[in-house]
């Protein structure tokens, strides 16, 4: 199934548990220190470097771009670390989440509650990822090297959906469903 | 005596940084295409199609397997009789300094654990040196990601929860892991020992080739039943349900104390890269 960003709520509701998605569009990427500074800014009431309405973030940090490329290897990174960061991004808007490993109850309750999806790539296939990326910017923070938030253009990124809209966990189905007793 | 020159060190180590981080080993490869030819789960064999695929645009473009490139964590065979003309470990820290900048791999080791600053370069290293007779110099390079590592654990148990609590923490361990530590996984388990030893024995089991068997028959057939259980789990690839949990087990065991049963399990993702050389 192919979905554009920003993610419109028709496409969400379509979104169940184990869909392969391919990904188009904008995305941003920030992982356990950029979401910090993000959520600081939050609580301060200041403006954010990024916008979050209907947007996606990628929890990601990519190896060096070589020379000929547009970014290194980018698969995703462990998405609990930043279940304590993303209350207040729900609350703002956010939609999506990219990351790997499942979220913690409440961040899936708030999830459903604020109809945004999260969703899987697959972990170490960075080269392959990183072949979806068609262009990498770094619009915050460059100071946090891999860590800084960039802003990607994607196409055909290939996901699968963790947590839909109905509040289903593609993890815990698919654990109790292959299980040997 | 052999004379090992450290220059010649260096360049070996920068270029084994790379390989490691591009290329993974053929045993590994072999696994994972019997993974995905027995999986019975459908996202899992798309999964394991995808990590295939990942492995051959790595191997094509020379760029890491995964961004997580890891510590860099050496291990060193140094026969009795090499004699260097400089100092080890910096011909080894600038090897990794060399390999990870040329090779445009992730610079992820922060020097404070508290303060975390980032050191920019990928060191320091993470070294394990061994004395050997002889006058070789043998050096292995072991990427080792955040996502695995951190769902790996060490537990002393007491010497009469025996086999059993040793399966039950290995399993316990891979169930509280799931999806976070990228499986398919390679389990490195060590047995005895201490508590530092125990650890560096599961660290080092995983080194082995994937198709071997432990010499000791016992522990062998205990690596086999440890793989049959950890499959049952139903984790599978990607932790989205399926068979294939883990490639492979290996466990290592060393003498302990008479109060001791010290257990540590290293977990590997599917980007268990390792490469060797000798000088
Ligand atoms: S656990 Fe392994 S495959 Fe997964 S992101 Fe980390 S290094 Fe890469």
């Amino acid at each position: 199934m192919h979905i554009k960003t920003p993610l419109a709520e028709k496409d969400l509701e379509k979104l169940k548990i184990g869909d392969r998605v391919l990904l188009s569009g904008t995305i941003y990427t920030a992982r356990d220190a950029a979401h910090e500074k993000l959520v600081k800014l939050i609580e301060a009431g200041k403006d954010l470097p990024i916008p979050l309405s209907g947007q996606v973030i990628y929890y990601v940090g990519p190896a060096p771009a070589k020379p000929d490329k547009v970014i290194g290897s980018a698969g995703p990174t462990t998405s609990y670390r930043m279940d304590s960061f993303i209350l207040p991004l729900l609350e703002k808007g956010l939609k999506g989440t990219i990351g790997k490993g499942p979220r913690s109850k409440i961040v899936r309750e708030v999830m459903q509650n604020q109809q945004a999806v999260y969703f899987a790539a697959v972990g170490g296939a960075a080269a392959l990822i990183a072949r979806s990326i068609k262009k990498a910017e770094i619009v915050a923070y460059p100071e946090l090297g891999p860590e800084a938030i960039r802003k990607l253009e994607v196409e055909e990124m290939p996901l699968i959906v963790v947590n839909d809209l109905a509040g289903n966990d593609l993890y815990q189905q698919g654990r109790t469903k292959y299980k040997i007793d | 005596m052999r004379e090992i020159r450290s220059a010649e060190i260096t360049e070996k180590v920068a270029k084994l940084a790379q390989e490691a981080n591009f290329y993974l080993n053929d045993d590994l490869l072999n696994a994972l295409d019997k993974a995905a030819e027995e999986e019975i789960s459908e996202p899992g064999r798309y999964i394991l199609e995808q990590i295939k695929e990942n492995a051959q645009i790595a191997a094509s473009e020379n760029v890491p397997v995964c961004q997580d490139t890891g510590v860099a964590v050496v291990f060193i065979k140094i026969g009795n009789d090499v004699h260097l003309d400089g100092d080890l470990y910096e011909a080894i820290e600038a090897g990794i300094r060399k390999g990870y900048s040329e090779g445009y791999l992730r610079k992820s080791i922060v020097a404070d654990p508290l303060s975390r600053q980032n050191t920019g370069d990928n060191t320091p290293a993470i070294i394990h040196t061994e004395i050997v007779p002889g006058d070789q110099l043998e050096i292995v390079i072991a990427p080792k990601g955040g996502g695995s590592e951190n769902m790996s654990r060490i537990t002393m148990l007491k010497p009469g929860d025996g086999k059993t609590g040793v399966k039950d923490f290995v399993i316990e361990t891979i169930e509280k892991a799931g999806a976070n530590a990228c499986p398919p996984l390679v389990v490195g388990v060590g047995i005895g020992g201490n508590f530092e030893k125990s650890a560096y024995l599961a660290k080092k089991s995983l080194l082995r080739d994937l198709d071997d068997h432990h010499a000791d028959p016992e522990i062998a057939k205990f690596e086999a039943e440890l793989l049959e259980a950890i499959n049952k789990t139903g984790i599978g690839p990607q932790g989205m349900g399926g068979r294939t949990t883990a490639l492979a087990v290996k466990i290592e065991v060393f003498a302990t104390h008479i109060a001791q049963l010290p257990v540590a399990v290293n977990l590997n993702c599917h980007a268990a890269r390792h490469k060797k050389i000798i000088i």
